[in-house]
């Protein structure tokens, strides 16, 4: 079965982040296929690759990036959260005139449209929040 | 078409526990997660209202159990009828019931 999964809080609020994690990893391990994270309000900073977490932490954001690698996840930002908060790819950064961009390995931004494919292209969406 | 309720606030803190079991119908699953969790204790002022749930309606009652090891609360509180499982367990209610909802 396809699981598509949202989050839409953001990383070391409460848990959904986690519990989102915890969630695909099941589902893989199960057999399922997670072909996409959406990830919408604040969860969008979850894919900040300049968080520094304490080093006996978790680091959620390396988590998934991690498991996007391992198994072809596509993690996607949700653009308009993302630019209310700070969070831009390198082609953002240059089109908004900004000096960094600090998405990580793994996340893409892209729109809406993306969440609604998801709830075609898969049999259950998960919402995590708040 | 049945649906798999996810709740994850404390029953203590937001009315979402209560809305959820009003209404879920019946083949329903009604999973908690989370801080969640603290509406699946035994002993509490709300533990008759749930475990009533959990006995009539047809629906099934479950609760996430690692999320009661996080909060220090052991297997033996949970409220009769009432379900302990995994994430495993968590996926396959979900691949079971024909959609998900969570009650944020």
């Amino acid at each position: 079965m396809k699981f598509g999964v949202v989050v839409s809080e953001g990383p070391y609020t409460h848990q959904a982040a986690d519990t989102a994690y915890h969630f695909v990893v099941a589902a893989l391990a199960a057999g399922h296929e997670v072909p996409r994270v959406f990830f919408y309000h604040d969860g969008v900073n979850v894919g900040t690759r300049l968080s520094v977490p304490p080093q006996d932490e978790r680091n959620i954001q390396e988590q998934w990036s991690a498991l996007a690698r391992e198994h072809g996840i596509d993690l996607v930002i949700c653009i308009a959260a993302a630019q209310r908060r700070g969070m831009l790819d390198e082609k953002e950064a240059e089109r908004q005139g900004k000096d960094a961009d600090n998405i990580a390995e793994g996340f893409r931004i892209s729109g809406l449209g993306q969440l609604i494919e998801m709830g075609i292209q898969t049999d259950r969406l998960v919402m995590f929040g708040d | 078409m049945s649906t798999l309720h996810t709740v994850n606030k404390s029953p203590f803190a937001t009315g979402s526990l209560r809305s959820c079991l009003a209404h879920a119908r019946s083949g329903d699953a009604v999973l908690m997660i989370e801080d969640g969790v603290y509406g699946a204790t035994a002993g509490t002022g709300l533990s008759d209202e749930i475990a009533a749930a959990a006995r009539g309606g047809g629906i099934g009652i479950y609760v996430l159990g690692p999320d009661m090891a996080a909060r220090g609360l052991d297997a033996g509180r949970v409220l009769d009828g009432v379900i302990t499982v995994d994430y495993a367990g968590f996926v396959d209610l979900a691949a079971k019931h024909d959609r998900a909802v969570a009650w944020l």
